[in-house]
């Protein structure tokens, strides 16, 4: 549906902009402590209130939003770098041993939950954003490759690679200048699927402590900060809750519209 | 028809609600909740408080006791003899006390006991309390005769710790899942993550208390903490995690709040081995670059004390010396110019579990930052705290609180974690410990004070709150806390 595009995209933008700005602008200094104007409620002076070391929460939530698309964004960006080209590698010499070793490690990969693989790395390797990026990028591997896979798979079979083939183009030629750009729909798609997931994961980390480190403000350690507090102060809970909400239904919805979009089988239909 | 079953239902359960609220009167078991677990139940090897916190006075006990208001009384020594030159300490025990698997408790057991705690490989956390005895010999079976070194005026107070409990030689082998003390409690259950149960002992020397049954449950999380108490899943909460949540309590009839003082001074321990906080000029700067209130408005919601130097507000000898270090940024970034450190530098920070670390090292760091500090924080459990920093010293700064009573000795020892050597500081430390007069040692426990304040080895913040949650009706919990321990012996319910 082409509603949920725009809406999608119009959330989605929405946090993406707040993120951009912050760099530039935001209200307070998110990282300032002020501890006489502590929870307050929100209000003209504070949007979104001030938390309980009287931060400005609506620019720590402008800030937050940045370190979410940060660190989902590259962790994304890991998935598909490697899933891909491991996806696209597999479908070229399928069946093969090659194709087993790496369908079997996605599997290993996939056979546990991705908050728990996440948890997991940065327990061993330290808290941080950085390894929380690197956590939630390696679980985004088998996605990748997976949905790779998948869609090459049955390119393979049609007669544009065979001609290709008769061409005289090896299978990586073949599968950096046909399979890729005819999978590349599919691949967006699921990007932004991932993404949101990837906010998740990190307000999931930060939540546990194990994502990015005060003072960097992160949704996901406002709402762990916030949990004593939501009794006589539950803003300091709703406000990094919806932040993540509206991140994470705006990509969703990105996401099915654009996959509606691209397709191209509903496009002819609609057509 | 369904209306009146209804109707008689209700009445019927009315009516027993009725039968348990008269049989409420007689309430004589409690549910005690605190956060931490602890490791084992050996008070004599382990320096966790969460030990004592369950064993000190219910199931253990020493020749003397602290009680709630800090005062130090006799314990399982009825009365005791100083000799002329205070070298010799003849304890008089008391007539007719037994362990719990009933074998007597005489002077051979506090000879055992002693003996253990100071030997060469003893466990005991505490070895510096012993470290003054020269001999202990048994007199008779009711008398035990103590020498020491040289004298020492605390040594009625050292013995009142959790870390010199009498134990016996029968049941030390499995002191650490099966306490066999002399107190009011004996050992019933412990269910691992879950919860600790001890009995009234019915041969007990002493005045038989009124609780029957007590049941200590541990939850480490404040959220967790705060549901517990306010589903009245437990009675009591000691030590109470969440500050935040206090002016709730204290405006429900169901509950009441105890704020009382602990030994806990929360300090920002400082490396002084490590460049640039061997340089007395940053150890000041830093000092002045703390807003003490801030931090315990921000992190402890307005409860705790603030301090100048390690020691605890409420005792007699206690100076204020916060002035010394007022909240001054401006000197702060003067003094760190002067020590040709204009630009700041860089450190760690590293912080343990408890949110008086976690929140007030947050609001250090933003402090420390104004100045041009850069602290970068390390959050850290426990177990990795003493590992990294008290173990391994190797960090730059941390926050804790060092919950041990008058503990300023710490500072005589260069090896202690913040490592602060000076000679002059240890030789008052020695002399303190050979005098007995109390003027006198008042004036030298304020040098002491006076010393590592000019020398800021730490960064002295404040004494952390005795805080305490316990359903209305209950009475003779300590408000403060001398030692870890809560006490049952003086609880009752009371409606």
């Amino acid at each position: 549906m082409r509603r949920n595009l725009i809406l999608g995209t119009a959330l989605s933008s929405l946090v993406l902009l707040a993120a951009l700005l912050s760099f530039v602008w935001t209200p307070y200094d998110h990282a300032a402590l002020s501890i006489p104007d502590k929870l307050q409620t929100p209000g003209p002076e504070h949007w979104f209130g001030t938390d309980h070391f009287g931060r400005d929460m609506f620019s720590m939530i402008m800030v937050g939003a940045r370190t979410s698309i940060a660190v989902a964004l590259i962790a994304v960006g890991i998935g598909m770098g490697l899933g891909v080209p491991l996806g696209l590698t597999a479908a070229a010499r399928k069946g093969s041993w090659l194709d087993e070793v790496i369908m079997r490690g996605n599997d290993l990969v996939f056979a546990f939950p991705s908050i728990i693989i996440a948890i997991l790395i940065t327990a061993v390797f330290g808290a941080g954003a950085v390894n929380a990026i690197i956590a939630i990028g390696i679980f985004n591997i088998p996605v990748f490759a997976r949905v790779a896979r998948g869609a090459a798979l049955s390119l393979w079979e049609r007669e544009f690679i065979l001609a290709a083939r008769v061409a005289g183009k090896g299978p990586a030629r073949i599968s950096a200048e046909h399979i890729l750009p005819n999978i590349a729909n599919l691949l967006i798609v699921q990007g932004t699927i991932q993404f949101s997931l990837g906010i998740l994961a990190e307000a999931g980390l930060s939540y546990v402590g194990l994502g990015a480190q005060p003072p960097t403000p992160s949704w996901g350690r406002m709402l762990a900060d916030a949990q004593t507090m939501v009794s006589f102060a539950p803003h300091l809970a709703l406000i990094p809750g919806l932040a993540i909400i509206v991140t994470v239904l705006g990509l969703n919805l990105m996401g099915d519209g654009l996959r509606d979009w691209l397709d191209p089988r509903i496009r002819v239909a609609r057509a | 028809m369904g209306q009146t079953l209804t109707r008689t239902l209700a009445s019927a359960i009315a009516l027993s609600a009725g039968l348990f609220a008269t049989a409420a009167i007689a309430q004589d078991d409690i549910t005690i909740a605190m956060q931490l677990e602890p490791p084992h139940l050996d008070p004599t090897s382990a320096a966790a408080q969460a030990i004592d916190s369950v064993v000190y006075t219910n199931i253990f006990e020493g020749l003397t006791r602290f009680m709630g208001d800090g005062s130090v009384v006799p314990g399982l020594a009825e009365s005791w003899e100083i000799s002329e030159d205070g070298t010799e300490y003849t304890f008089k025990l008391r007539d007719g006390v037994t362990f719990h698997d009933g074998t007597t408790m005489d002077a051979e057991d506090v000879k055992f006991s002693l003996d253990r705690a100071r030997a060469e490989d003893s466990a005991n956390a505490q070895k510096a309390l012993f470290a003054g005895i020269s001999d202990v010999t048994v007199v008779d079976p009711q008398t035990v005769k103590i020498t020491l070194k040289e004298p020492d005026g605390n040594f009625l107070f050292n013995l009142a710790w959790g870390d010199a409990v009498i134990v016996a030689p029968e049941s030390i082998e499995d002191i650490k899942t099966n306490p066999v003390g002399t107190g009011a409690y004996t050992f019933s259950e412990w269910v691992q993550g879950d919860r600790i149960e001890l009995t009234r002992n019915p041969d007990y020397w002493g005045e038989q208390p009124a609780i029957a049954t007590a049941t200590f449950r541990f939850i480490s999380d404040p959220t967790a903490a705060f549901a517990a108490v306010m589903a009245e899943d437990v009675d009591v909460f000691t030590a109470f995690p969440a500050p935040e949540n206090l002016p709730q309590f204290e405006a429900d009839p169901r509950f009441q709040v105890l704020i009382g003082s602990t030994e806990g001074e929360t300090i920002l321990s400082t490396n002084n081995k490590q460049a640039p906080f061997d340089n007395v000029k940053v150890r000041e700067a830093m000092a002045h670059a703390i807003d003490r209130q801030a931090i315990i408005d921000g992190a402890m919601f307005g409860y705790g004390t603030p301090i100048g130097t390690h020691f605890a507000p409420h005792h007699p000898a206690y100076i204020d010396l916060t002035g010394q270090s007022a909240y001054d940024p401006e000197k702060a970034k003067a003094l760190l110019a002067e020590a040709g450190l204009a630009d700041g530098f860089e450190t760690t920070l590293h912080l343990p579990p408890p949110s008086y670390a976690r929140r007030g090292g947050e609001i250090v760091a933003a402090q420390l930052a104004e100045v041009g500090i850069k602290a970068e924080i390390i959050n850290v459990e426990w177990a990795q705290w003493l590992e990294t920093v008290f173990k391994g010293k190797n960090f730059g700064l941390t926050i804790v609180s060092h919950t041990e009573p008058m503990d300023i000795g710490i500072y005589a020892r260069p090896d202690y974690y913040f490592q602060y050597e000076n000679p002059e500081f240890q030789a008052l430390m020695e002399e303190l410990t050979r005098t007995t007069d109390p003027d006198k040692r008042t004036e030298l426990l304020q040098q002491a004070q006076r010393m590592i304040a000019d020398d800021y080895v730490n960064g002295y913040l404040f004494q952390l709150a005795a805080i305490t949650v316990a359903k209305a009706g209950i009475e003779g919990l300590w408000e403060n806390a001398p030692t870890a321990a809560v006490d049952l012996t003086g609880v009752k319910w009371t409606e």
